[in-house]
């Protein structure tokens, strides 16, 4: 007898592999998952009557693809398939059947399955929820509660997702070398966006936050089918290194911990080490790019045992070479944050000054902003840039942490008074 | 007689566990180690990080490739631990041995944990003759 929770645990980690190889075999999305329900309705009682089999992924591409013929079979009144609990124990079966899906199909079925889901005819308000349902394979209920919509909003969304990739026609031939990086490309940022949605969350919304572990998965899924590719030890680093900071984000009362303030003593280790095992290894390939470089500046702050300790300059620097990589207004900010711990206040907003145009509606630049001014007793002008962010918050922590700032300078100028 | 256990599971699974399923794993293993390190039996023990943080170095070649050995000709003879800086240095030590020693290959695996356990019998801890009365010997049934 086996236990039910490995069961599970093998349907949900066999599932992008599964679901893509029959997309493949179906070139529909829905034929494909409903053919891989069909599978695991089997595999539920199967596995726990005959044991599992030694590949459940092939396994139920197998009975997935055998279900669906077989339910061809019957509408045309043919001969049906054999019963699936003779394949689960044929080894001769299963092994040509294992050995064909090689690696490099797989790469394929996996890589073209989240890239659908990411298609550039979808906003990205379709291809997170499109992606977690498919290829994560997260209920419709766990999406809406994510996002905090309706189920059936929800349900509707990611249907109208469907059809309008259904429409798009993404070849299924084998892609091309430059292809598939641009595909892989398109990948990455969809999942660093499911990262994002989880980090973003705040301590109470539970449903959203387990959207980082989420992404941290395919993150892992992607590094195994692209092994030697320095981006996506990168991306799942830099996801890794994010996420490790998570026990000390948020404090009792559920308000954002700055991470001056964090205790680092929750910072979780493994995480960490994972991550910076990861840059270890993309460092040698000598070919740096934007996620790269933002792990490595997660890793510099991973590995400051106190703030004090936190390598700034080598923090400036490491921002330097992302304006290069990726200019934006975003990252010059963040630059500015390294820079005003080297060279002081006025330099930061010396460099942030020429942005404002630019970030005029970004909450983080009116509270960077506002720090800066404060460190320089300008508190009149600070004030101005804190209730210019509190207006823009988009999260209750974010309000919550600006508000603070606020509260102390009031009670600072109720302390003169 | 010291035996290396090696440890085997699917690793998209156990990497997909949630932390309170991969604490609650971690907690029944420390009940069971308990048992056999109070009995001085179980010495260290090592959880690894994923193969996607292994990197190996191919010795004939001197070829160094992301990922785990995959090749199922070869067999795993032995392993070493080494503190070293980086992977680099780690690296460095692996051609140290390939000059050695060719052929095969060495991966190189960051570990994740590692508990020291009881200490190991000094009688194990050298290559060395048959030493008498000193070494362990095996017991064996009189019937």
């Amino acid at each position: 007898m086996i236990d039910q929770a490995w069961i599970e645990a093998a349907l949900t980690s066999s599932r992008p592999q599964a679901v893509a190889a029959l997309l493949r075999y179906f070139r529909d999305l829905d034929a494909a998952e409903e053919a891989y329900q069909e599978a695991c309705l089997r595999a539920l009682k199967n596995w726990s009557a005959n044991g599992p089999p030694r590949d459940p992924t092939a396994w139920l591409i197998m009975v997935g693809r055998n279900a669906a013929l077989d339910q061809k079979r019957k509408t045309s009144r043919l001969t049906a398939m054999p019963d699936e609990s003779q394949v689960s124990d044929l080894e001769d079966v299963e092994t040509p059947m294992a050995e064909r899906l090689d690696d490099s199909q797989y790469r394929d079925d996996v890589l073209r399955l989240m890239f659908i889901c990411c298609h550039p005819d979808l906003p990205a308000t379709q291809q997170i929820p499109l992606a977690l349902r498919i290829v994560s394979g997260l209920s419709v209920k766990q999406i809406a509660r994510a996002f905090l919509v309706g189920e059936a909003a929800m349900e509707q969304r990611i249907t109208r997702a469907k059809a309008k990739v259904a429409g798009a026609g993404v070849p299924f031939e084998t892609p091309g070398q430059v292809e598939r990086a641009e595909r892989l490309a398109s990948v990455m940022q969809m999942t660093y966006l499911v990262f994002n949605e989880g980090y973003s969350a705040g301590p109470k919304d539970e449903a959203r936050a387990d959207l980082a572990d989420e992404a941290i998965r395919l993150g892992r899924l992607l590094l195994r089918m692209f092994q030697a590719e320095p981006e996506v030890m990168g991306l799942l680093a830099l996801m890794l290194l994010q996420h490790s900071r998570q026990p000390a984000r948020f404090d009792v009362n559920g308000d954002a911990v700055l991470m001056e303030d964090q205790d680092r003593r929750l910072w979780r280790l493994k995480l960490i080490q994972e991550g910076l095992a990861l840059i270890d290894k993309a460092m040698r390939h000598r070919r740096t790019g934007p996620y790269l470089v933002q792990a490595a500046i997660a890793a510099l702050h991973a590995r400051a045992p106190r703030f004090e300790d936190t390598d700034w300059s080598g923090i400036d620097a490491l921002y330097a070479t992302l304006e290069c990589l990726q200019p934006s207004p975003v990252v010059t900010l963040n630059r500015a944050v390294a820079v005003s711990k080297t060279q002081g206040p006025q330099a930061a907003l010396d460099m942030i000054d020429p942005l404002a145009e630019r970030l005029a509606n970004y909450f983080h630049f009116h509270g960077a902003k506002g720090g800066l001014l404060l460190q320089l007793g300008r508190k009149r002008e600070a004030r101005e840039c804190f209730d210019r962010a509190i207006a823009l918050s988009g999260t209750a922590a974010e309000a919550a942490h600006i508000r603070m700032h606020i509260d102390r300078l009031i009670a600072e100028s109720e302390k003169r008074a | 007689m010291l035996y290396a256990v090696l440890c085997y599971n699917n690793e998209e699974m156990v990497c997909g566990w949630t932390k309170e399923q991969d604490e609650a794993v971690m907690a029944a293993l420390t009940k069971a180690h308990d048992t056999w390190e109070k009995a001085g039996k179980l010495k260290p023990s090592i959880r690894l990080l994923p193969t996607s943080a292994a990197t190996t170095l191919h010795k004939q070649q001197d070829l160094v490739l992301d990922g785990p050995y995959a090749e199922t000709k070869e067999a795993l003879l032995g392993f070493y631990i080494i503190d070293v800086v980086n992977l680099e240095e780690g690296l460095a030590f692996a051609r140290d041995l390939a000059q050695a020693n060719p052929g095969g290959a060495y991966e190189l695996r960051p570990i994740q944990l590692y508990l020291p356990g009881a200490p190991i019998d000094g009688a194990y801890a050298t290559d060395r003759e048959y030493a008498g009365d000193k070494a362990p010997a095996p017991k064996v049934d009189a019937k």
